[in-house]
């Protein structure tokens, strides 16, 4: 563990991308527009390498986010401490500006199904939702932001709102929250709910983090739009109209460009970064 | 009614387990295709990180071949744990034990030799000793030498032409591969593993370093096999990728 201070306490609010390693060089010789980096915290878990390598290199010039995808918070069964040890000494290390995970579980019975499951908005779920949070907050050492998913369907069981369920987890944990606005499009138009409605309701006071990414498109078995969070295009024209909207009622934000699949050149991935520039002028105080 | 965890997971790996009741589109119609959402993404993002671990496997049987088995190896064995970089370990005992391939009897030992690239490319970083170290020792201090080499730094022994195998399928205008027995010696000098052939008595040599044997004790287990061994070609081998991490000397035990 580092005893110095962290170069970069606070992520800007300014564009970032996710961290591609075929990115490395791009990065290293003109990064504009972009300020700031996001990496999955899994695919940094190695003994030693190039990744870690890239990463000590990068950490010199950029803030950094360490984002999981592999803690299963919303899991029903406890925590997995391996993984929490693995997060915890990543972010010793590297000192990161910000933590983030989500709202959903993806180990179950001791395997790891790499995707990010939903889960049941109740009572039940709250309090281990809630108790997942103070645990990985107290090994940690630091605050936390929880990153509202993409549904593809609903629980019937469901008794709360997933806003209200956010904002409760939130009060009861003092986690902050990451505002996915390409997930709430897609969770709107497959649950057919307004996505603007869902912004009114949302926490923004508490969003530390704005992610945007592209989707696909596809049906269900009614010829219903069924929008998938795929990671691997442009970030859609509704998305973009929908992060003006809720900019401009929380105010400017670190702003991240997720493509994580089909990842293209860092020109395209930059000009996608210089449109998310030009939403934060928009609203610059 | 609840969707329990353990009902949305073994629906999740069997395509045909029924959709777990309780799960609607948000307006009352059963969730339906929406829940193969799910199933479509731990598939194809598991089956993704195995084409990555093993290309050559997937030439070898070729691409729709390779996503077929992938599917039934990520049922039988999903990973155990969140990094994907350490997934697939059980994919080479996988392919010794599948029956539709065991005429391709290469296959197991070709995926142990992928796996070895990718633990060596994740494995700790270590400092490797100068060749000076080594040419300062006394024959004596020689004789008694004991090696720790880098993490990084993997042999795999086969039966088949492991490496002609690898280089045919990865390497443009790579020869076809030999009938006969290969030992593959992983080396990462820096960043990317790379794969040196060794002859069968470089490779006793190396097993007996590995195993913590004096290197008088390693050569002679190597010219035992073959009288002409040359010792000198395999440490220059070793000390040119910074494979030796560590040199103990002197002691006899």
């Amino acid at each position: 563990m580092l005893d110095t201070p962290p170069k970069f306490p606070h992520l800007p609010a300014a564009p970032g991308v996710g961290y591609k390693p075929q990115h490395f060089g791009d990065i290293t010789t003109d990064a504009r527009p972009v300020e700031w980096l996001e990496i999955h915290a899994e695919n940094y878990m190695g003994n030693g390498g190039r990744p870690l390598a890239q990463l000590r290199h990068l950490a010199e010039n950029f803030a950094f986010s360490v984002h999981g995808v592999g803690l299963s918070i919303g899991g029903e069964l406890p925590l997995d401490r391996a993984h929490l040890a693995r997060l915890k000494h990543l972010c010793d290390w590297l000192q990161p500006a910000s933590f983030s995970e989500h709202l959903a579980w993806s180990t179950h019975d001791a395997h790891f199904l790499n995707d990010l499951l939903p889960l049941p908005y109740t009572d039940a779920t709250l309090t281990r939702v809630a108790d997942h949070i103070d645990q990985v907050q107290d090994v940690l050492g630091r605050q936390m932001l929880l990153e509202n998913p993409s549904s593809y369907l609903a629980f019937d069981e469901s008794t709360y709102a997933e806003t209200d369920f956010l904002d409760e987890v939130a009060k009861r944990t003092g986690c902050g929250l990451l505002l996915d606005v390409n997930n709430i499009f897609v969770s709107a138009t497959n649950l057919k709910l307004d996505p603007h409605d869902y912004v009114d309701a949302f926490a923004l006071h508490r969003v530390g983090e704005i992610h945007l990414g592209g989707h696909d498109e596809d049906e269900d078995d009614h010829g219903a739009p069924l929008l998938i969070d795929s990671h691997g295009r442009e970030v859609a024209d509704p998305v973009w109209a929908l992060l003006d909207y809720t900019l401009e009622r929380s105010g400017p934000r670190p702003l991240l460009v997720e493509w994580d699949a089909n990842v293209p050149d860092w020109p395209v991935l930059a000009d996608e970064a210089t449109r998310a520039a030009n939403a934060l002028q928009k609203v610059a105080a | 009614m609840s969707v329990t965890q353990t009902k949305f997971h073994t629906a999740l790996l069997d395509p045909d387990q029924p959709v777990p009741l309780g799960l609607s589109d948000g307006q009352g119609q059963p969730a339906g295709s929406r829940f193969a959402v799910y199933r479509n993404n731990v598939a194809s993002s598991l089956t993704e990180a195995l084409e990555i671990s093993f290309p050559v496997i997937a030439k070898l049987i070729g691409a729709e071949n390779f996503k077929a088995i992938s599917g039934l190896f990520l049922r039988q064995h999903p990973p155990k744990v969140p990094m994907l970089s350490q997934y697939g370990d059980d994919m080479p005992a996988f392919l010794a034990g599948f029956k539709p391939l065991e005429h391709i009897k290469y296959l197991a030992d070709t995926a142990r030799l992928e796996q070895a690239m990718r633990v060596s490319y994740h494995a700790a970083d270590a400092a490797p000793i100068d060749a000076h170290d080594l040419q300062a020792l006394t024959p004596e201090d020689m004789a008694t030498a004991r090696f720790t080499f880098a993490p990084s730094a993997l042999l795999v022994r086969s039966p088949w032409p492991i490496h002609g195998i690898w280089t045919f399928n990865m390497q443009d205008g790579a020869p076809k591969p030999p009938a006969t027995a290969q030992s593959v010696l992983v080396l990462r000098p820096e960043f990317d593993p790379d794969l040196h052939l060794l002859s069968e008595p470089a490779a006793i040599c190396m097993l007996a370093l590995m195993a913590g044997e004096t290197l008088s004790n390693a050569n002679d287990a190597a010219l035992n096999d073959d009288p002409e061994f040359d010792l000198a070609t395999l440490l220059g081998l070793l000390l040119a990728h910074g494979a030796i991490t560590q040199l103990k000397s002197g002691d006899t035990a």
